[in-house]
């Protein structure tokens, strides 16, 4: 049957997306953030020789330390951000998406946390 | 959606050869999955380094070894494929760079810096050895 009603009286009265622009501007900042992160992380991986006492020698030092935690919680936040926006663009059934965005998003702050918790781990040495 | 059956289509993705800018955009979107894999082994690796050396040498084992360097290679070229566009991309953000001319250009800048970025990057890791 055909509708109607004109696209503009149906999204009368739906209320805004409840979202606004949190999402698009914390995609862009942990985008922002990971610049130098990862220039830092690149290079400094690929100039430190991999044995595990060099690695373990290497995350104990503070600055390393700080910048590997925020990091990886940027790494996971933009992750889960861009997930999501690739869900909602190719998962059309409204179930399916749904459960996929929350798998995604809690998968993400479980490897955020188990990353970080890692680190701590080798920094305090214990 | 009321959508009349003879309205004129736009060309399917199958015959239609993607532009370059229109290539580069999926592949951020795939570089950008690859990373979320990429980013999934990096903590397996520090959490088994966080755990012993024995668990650590079961994965530096595999990623040392020829594929694993490959791989590594092909993470590495994800990585900044990904950084750079999307440095373009915050360009865009900014409402910067949007004609056709300055986006095709960018485009090969992201290929070309991604390239070089990654043979820096793999020339300092065979220096250091």
């Amino acid at each position: 049957m055909s509708n109607l009603r004109s696209p503009l009286s149906q999204a009368k009265g739906l209320g805004s997306a409840k979202e606004g622009t949190t999402h698009f501007l914390r995609q862009r900042l942990t985008a922002l953030s990971m610049i130098p992160l990862l220039l830092w992380f690149g290079f400094g991986l690929a100039a430190m020789p991999v044995n595990h006492a060099t690695l373990i020698a290497t995350i104990q030092h503070p600055a390393v330390t700080v910048g590997l935690i925020v990091l990886i919680m940027a790494t996971f936040y933009h992750a889960q951000l861009g997930l999501q926006v690739i869900i909602e663009d190719y998962v059309s059934t409204k179930s399916t998406r749904l459960v996929s965005i929350i798998l995604v998003t809690f998968l993400c702050l479980l490897l955020g946390v188990i990353g970080v918790i890692s680190v701590l781990k080798i920094a305090l040495g214990v | 959606m009321n959508t009349q059956n003879n309205r004129p289509l736009s060309p399917h993705l199958q015959i239609y050869r993607l532009p370059f800018a229109a290539l580069l955009s999926i592949t951020h979107r795939a570089t950008g999955v690859i990373l979320s894999l990429a980013a999934l082994l990096m903590v397996c690796v520090l959490a088994a380094a966080a755990s012993d050396a024995e668990s650590y040498a079961s994965f530096q084992v595999h990623l040392s070894s020829w594929y694993g360097q490959i791989f590594l290679i092909g993470v590495t070229l994800s990585l900044y494929i990904h950084l750079c566009n999307g440095i373009r991309h915050l360009f865009w953000d900014a409402g910067v760079g949007f004609e056709l001319e300055t986006a095709a250009m960018s485009a090969k800048m992201v290929i070309v810096a991604a390239i070089i970025l990654t043979m820096g990057t793999w020339l300092t890791a065979l220096n250091v050895g």
